[in-house]
């Protein structure tokens, strides 16, 4: 019965396949010649983190253009596919469509970016299958950390590229020292993963900020989409915090500026995370939004330039106004930069039908990227690898809030655009 | 004096909260719909403003001019085209098709104004203050309050002294009979959702200019609406009010003891109302 069943099967799969043969042949003779190598991508295109992948189909149309050409590896030329997904910007959605690309879609590469909402649980789906994952736009301690990776073993897989905590509070000192302001610094932190690992006292801000003689007042964690916040305020005011600083969604840095305003409290230096990356949301601040300052990882001033097409940051960055009509946003080159690793991969591996093979490639990578070199080999962690990061201030100049680098201590090759201007 | 402050800001914050409640507890008083889409009802409101100050120039106060009566068409329209429809002796229905409202109202304001976060730009309304004593009352949050009252009351008077207000109560209080009576429940009931939405469109645009949305925050708002609904007792109107007025003030106060205490006192306060009167604080009909 076993047997009979079985070659049933086989006599139907067979016949399947010789019947479909001709019709799949007709249609891939063209590019019969090259194997076809899958890439699986996972971003929040909805959802409250969709700024983040705002500019991906103008990238992807970009890279695609390039990728159309294939890639040679041992002389052998390979196709591209990207497949992408949408993680809704919920973990959950985003460990499901990361597990349909990687079991249903059977890709051979999968890239994940924007925040560890995306980048966590696409990075552990690929573990457990042991596909080789790229991913960025997220600090790299919730990467590691948030992961449960043990220091000195790190990861077999998955690999990151992006910068950390420490590049951030020494691009924010960096930022306050020169500035001659009162050093009482109020912390506004709310009570989501970064939040508390910016309010931690051992990996966050509150050590660094007292071994650099700053006085931090932190009134403790408030809770995201917060409609009030009068009694950091009147916190604030009673220390004579001078600068704030913190980790905020949009809606709650509103909420607090616009009432810091009633309440009379004007510090010299706001320089917050997350909340002040994008245009719009400067744009939707006013006036209010000039002068305010905030973390830089990528701009059109980096004096990088991309090695799959030659562009520079500020070409890259050009065109996507162009295209779109929008101004440049920071995960732009972050998004490039994803695939530029990926192509100098897919060239490198000694063969691409081994994900190990793959693996070891995406080890040894060293090559310079729209955001700056990228070298796993001189990360401060198992399977992650640092990028420069600036500080920059949102300056008004002709009618338009643009974002000006005005410290660059802990990367000078990046070049200074301007000077911090105190607020008030 | 902070914890005046503190008790200050947090009533005037139950303003908006009550805001947020009216229109929710008015339909259910009426028709016993739980809006799930109610809070992103409130997001589509501030949207709805956006576009119309942006394309006219015009500040989000005087576009209420035209948002209110906008919202209030989408609600009548809304009412008889599609929640009519499914409305019965059975609750789950309506809640399911509203959920899906929900989804599909983030979705669509997705696609045409982006995740950006958006902001109602009401220029120094938004950073004024009065100084009273050593405190600072902000303009906008005193505001907010006084609409709030107002339009408490205006539907207080609408439901107790107009021909309309007695058409509606007697339409939640027994649909039969009323249409018995030469009432048609259907315009009856969009009416009410007429009304909910025109206080909706008051509250989109205070929270629009109060603080920066963008099309995935409505649910977070539509909690507070509910607890303050339940606090104040279901189908009170003033008990709104008074229930917006508990829950901001106890959010004020926990923060004032540590921040990360503010939602949950908030809740806390909700959660202990319900234990000792589950009827809420002043209920005008049984759940």
């Amino acid at each position: 019965m076993c047997n009979t069943n079985r070659s049933r099967r086989k006599f139907i799969k067979g016949a399947a396949a010789t019947l479909a043969a001709p019709a799949i042949l007709n249609i891939t003779r063209a590019y019969a010649a090259n194997p076809t190598i899958k890439i699986g991508h996972v971003s929040p295109k909805t959802g409250q983190l969709a700024g983040f992948a705002e500019a991906d189909d103008f990238v992807l149309e970009g890279i695609q253009q390039i990728f159309s050409a294939g890639i040679q590896n041992n002389g052998k030329i390979w196709d591209i596919e990207i497949i992408s997904k949408d993680s809704q910007s919920n973990p959950n959605r985003a460990a499901e469509v990361a597990s349909d690309l990687l079991l249903g879609d059977e890709v051979d590469i999968i890239v994940a970016a924007s925040t560890p909402d995306t980048v966590n649980p696409v990075a552990d789906q690929a573990e457990i299958n042991d596909v080789p994952c790229i991913t960025t736009d997220c600090p790299w301690q919730p990467f590691f950390f948030g992961r449960g990776g043990v220091p000195g073993k790190g990861f077999n897989s998955t690999y990151h590229f992006f910068w950390g905590l420490e590049d951030i509070i020494a691009s924010f000192l960096d930022m306050w020292d020169g500035s001659g302001v009162l050093k009482s610094v109020g912390g506004l932190f709310p009570n989501d993963a970064d939040g508390n690992a910016w309010g931690d006292k051992e990996v966050g801000l509150p050590t660094p900020l007292a071994e650099a003689g700053y006085y931090l007042t932190d009134p403790g964690r408030y809770q995201p989409l917060s409609d009030d916040f009068s009694n950091q305020i009147a916190a604030f005011k009673e220390n004579r915090v001078e600068i704030v600083t913190g980790n905020m969604i949009p809606p709650d840095f509103a909420t607090f500026w616009a009432q810091a305003a009633q309440q009379n409290f004007n510090p010299k230096i706001v320089t917050i995370g997350k909340a002040l990356l994008f245009p719009s949301v400067i744009e939707s601040l006013g006036e209010r939004g000039n002068g305010l300052t905030s973390e830089v990882w990528w701009s059109p001033n980096h004096p990088f330039s991309s090695s799959i097409t030659g562009q520079s940051s500020k070409e890259l960055a050009d065109g996507y106004t162009s295209a779109t009509g929008r101004p440049w946003t920071q995960p732009i080159g972050f998004k490039h930069a994803l695939f530029e690793v990926v192509a100098d991969v897919v060239a490198r591996a000694e063969d691409l039908e081994d994900p190990e093979s793959i693996i070891a490639a995406i080890a040894s990578t060293d090559t310079d990227t729209i955001v700056g070199p990228i070298n796993w080999a001189r990360g401060p962690i198992n399977n992650v690898t640092k990028t420069p990061l600036v500080g920059g201030q949102w300056q008004k100049a002709n009618d338009r809030m643009e974002l000006e680098i005005v410290a660059n201590g802990p990367a000078p090759e990046i070049a200074t655009t301007s000077e911090l201007k105190l607020l008030g | 004096m902070d914890w005046v402050n503190a008790i200050i800001q947090g009533t005037l914050l139950g303003g908006l909260y009550a805001l947020f409640a009216a229109g929710l507890s008015l339909i259910f008083g009426v028709m016993r719909l739980v809006n799930i889409a109610h809070g992103d009802l409130i997001v589509f409101s501030a949207y709805v403003c956006l576009t119309i100050t942006t394309s006219l120039g015009i500040h989000p106060l005087v576009a209420l001019v035209l948002v209110v009566p906008i919202m209030a068409a989408i609600g009548y329209g809304l009412q008889r085209g599609l929640l009519n429809k499914t409305l019965g002796t059975d609750i789950l229905p309506p809640l399911l098709i509203t959920f899906g409202l929900s989804v599909i109202i983030q979705n669509t304001l997705l696609q045409v104004y982006t995740a950006d976060p958006q902001k109602l730009s009401a220029g120094d309304l938004e950073i004024a203050s009065i100084k009273v004593g050593s405190l600072a009352v902000g303009m906008l949050p005193l505001l907010t309050f006084a609409i709030a009252v107002a339009v408490i009351a205006s539907l207080q008077y609408m439901f107790y002294k107009t021909a309309l207000g007695r058409a509606l109560r007697a339409v939640s209080d027994n649909q039969e009979i009323a249409q018995l009576m030469g009432l048609d429940k259907r315009h009856i009931f969009g009416i009410a959702m007429a009304l909910a939405l025109a206080v909706t469109a008051v509250a989109g645009v205070l929270l629009g200019i109060r603080t920066s949305f963008d099309p995935s925050v409505g649910g977070g708002r539509l909690i507070f609406g509910f607890e303050a609904v339940i606090i104040g007792g279901l189908g009170n109107i003033w008990g709104t009010l008074a229930g917006g007025v508990i829950l901001g003030v106890a959010q004020t106060i926990g923060a004032k003891i540590d921040p990360g205490w503010q939602i949950l006192a908030g809740h806390i306060a909700f959660l202990v109302v319900l234990a000792v009167r589950p009827n809420g604080l002043f209920p005008r009909m049984s759940a």
